[in-house]
């Protein structure tokens, strides 16, 4: 079974940002990014899914300007198979992103898509489910655990008040949570292993997508500040200031 | 713009909070975008009486179904009962709780009703445009949605919960027939376990006290030991942060964070937490925010009213302690 894992690059979450000076964007120019953490996931279950001969092939694919390749790269040295990178140096919401995935899916035998929930830029967590509905596939969203027998899949969901197991048959849409595995690092050997690997450039033009977007940003600002209080030296205080001051005991 | 649909949720026939917060927004989309009116879909066993509650909110006409199919939540056969009651309504906006049925069903009535959406708003702008948090809540947008057909869904904490108001309106059964896809079918998939989360504790979402861990807790045991006797003398919630849940200490279903839940209680406790942004991101509107952390320099102190200076593992305990003798 082939399987596709949609990739994004995003600003690598350990870095300040900068707002550009007329607020409509993030300062992108020469900061540091890295794969989708949710993504990340998700290639590291493709790659177990693999070892345990479930997935024969894992097919990476984003959509994003060139240097993507690079975050591409480290993904196939973790263990896929090869990679489609759509170029597009526009903007990108869930609606094209959903679009572009859902005509790579077309061009190919997928088993299954698996990707992560969110992206930690856009925090939209709508690409997977707009996928799934746009192929009329069933989705399972939000996993932390996938188990895969014969044609149908388990997937243990994280939802609001617990856990829930939903079977489904496949294909289907699998989207990722935190506690699914934890991503291997890829090995220098590898890294360049993965540049030799089959490696796809495309346009959205070849794809027949329209670079059209639906939701755009007009303008972003800082969140304000909440300001820090005091310390208090023991418990005593502490409730005492509870109770008198905050009037919340 | 046409009329507005709100997906209602309920919990056995009763409106969820999460549901009342989405009508309060709904209602200023409806100023600001000029919707005609707001209606309601609501499914599942109880929809009628949660259907009747609506009515009590001032919403015109609500669809309901306590059909088979939706005995259980499952995203396709609910995201084409909210497509088709949108259609039959004439509705061009959807509004829903941006909770965890609500994520996961909404992106698919966009792709339905080929419009767009946009996810977990705080604020709606008197110019038309959305706000939201993105980059894990490091900053807030302004964003505009451009498709003819919207959908949004509300983070349950950046507004009020919804007063009733004037009454009025009707309700109906939602008829299946217009989908001819909404028959039960393999697709929609079998939910075949659900493993509950302790439930003798209020929902995160909705405590008024959320008493979370962070990873110098070290272990669940801890957790246990320290953090869950502090949170029953207050009758609170558990939350914990995205370490905590990573080393194993504590389930994702606890976490608060912009990948996890987002709370607003009136109290919120930060025991061992050293305050990464994107745990901020979830708990920074609590109304009183106290640190609990032996790192003087962590920077949760940064945003909390009380902070203390201390090793959790003495002084938590202790506080329980002061607070059980105070009741």
């Amino acid at each position: 079974m082939k399987i596709l894992v949609p990739i994004k690059r995003v600003p690598d979450w350990q870095i300040k940002l900068k707002l550009l000076a007329d607020g409509s964007d993030i300062q992108r120019d020469g900061i540091k990014w890295i794969i989708n953490t949710f993504d990340e996931i998700a290639v590291e279950e493709a790659i177990r899914l693999k070892e345990q001969g479930v997935v024969s092939e894992i097919v990476l694919a984003s959509v994003g300007p060139s240097d993507t390749k690079s975050r591409l790269e480290y993904a196939l040295a973790m263990g896929a198979d090869s990679a489609i990178l759509v170029n597009h140096d526009g903007p990108v919401d869930s609606d094209l992103a959903s679009r572009v995935l859902a005509a790579i899916y077309s061009r190919h035998e997928f088993g299954m898509i698996i990707m992560g929930k969110q992206a930690i830029d856009s925090d939209s967590s709508q690409t997977a489910q707009l996928l799934a509905a746009r192929l009329n596939l069933p989705q399972a969203c939000f996993a932390s655990k996938v188990e895969i027998e014969g044609e149908r899949a388990t997937v243990t969901r994280e939802v609001d008040g617990g856990l829930e197991v939903l079977e489904v048959p496949m294909p289907c849409v699998i989207s990722t949570d935190l506690r699914l595995n934890e991503p291997r690092y890829a090995a220098l050997p590898n890294l360049m292993k993965a540049k030799k690997k089959p490696f796809e450039e495309i346009t959205l033009e070849s794809l027949g997508v329209s670079a059209e977007v639906k939701v755009s940003v007009k303008s972003m600002v800082f969140p304000e500040a909440r300001s820090a209080g005091r310390k208090v030296a023991d418990v005593v205080e502490l409730v005492a200031a509870l109770q008198e001051e905050a009037k919340v005991l | 713009m046409g009329k507005i649909i709100v997906f209602a949720q309920h919990n056995d026939g009763k409106l969820i909070k999460s549901t009342l917060v989405a009508l309060t927004a709904a209602e200023e989309l409806r100023r600001v975008w000029g919707c005609a009116a707001i209606t309601a879909v609501t499914l599942g066993q109880g929809a009628a009486s949660a259907a009747e509650e609506l009515l009590q909110y001032g919403v015109e006409d609500v669809r309901f179904s306590e059909d088979e199919l939706f005995a259980q939540y499952r995203a396709e056969p609910f995201g084409r009962a909210i497509a088709l009651a949108a259609k039959e309504m004439g509705a061009s906006v959807v509004v829903g709780a941006a909770n965890s049925t609500g994520k996961d069903v909404l992106p698919r009535v966009a792709v339905l009703l080929e419009g767009a959406q946009a996810s977990d708003i705080i604020g709606v702008n008197e110019d038309g445009s959305l706000k939201r948090p993105m980059y894990a809540g490091n900053v807030i947008a302004d964003v505009e949605v451009s498709s003819d057909v919207r959908i949004v869904s509300i983070r349950g904490t950046a507004f009020s919960a919804a007063t009733p108001g004037t009454q009025g309106g009707a309700k109906a059964v939602l008829e299946l027939a217009g989908d001819a896809e909404l028959v039960e079918q393999d697709r929609f998939g079998k939910i075949v376990g659900f493993e509950q989360s302790k439930a003798d504790r209020p929902e995160l979402t909705d405590a008024e006290v959320v008493v979370s861990g962070g990873r110098a807790l070290a272990s669940a045991e801890n957790f246990e030991k320290i953090v869950f006797p502090l949170a029953d003398a207050l009758k609170g919630a558990v939350g914990a942060s995205r370490a905590a849940v990573d080393s194993g200490y504590a389930p994702n279903d606890w976490q608060v964070g912009q990948t996890g839940k987002v709370v607003a209680p009136s109290l919120y406790f930060a025991i061992g937490i050293s305050g990464a942004i994107q745990h901020l991101a979830g708990m920074k509107d609590s109304k009183v925010i106290v640190a609990i952390n032996k790192d003087p320099d962590a920077p949760i102190f940064e945003v909390a009213d009380y902070g203390l200076v201390a090793d959790l593992f003495d002084v938590v305990p202790e506080l329980t302690s002061l607070i059980e003798s105070k009741k």
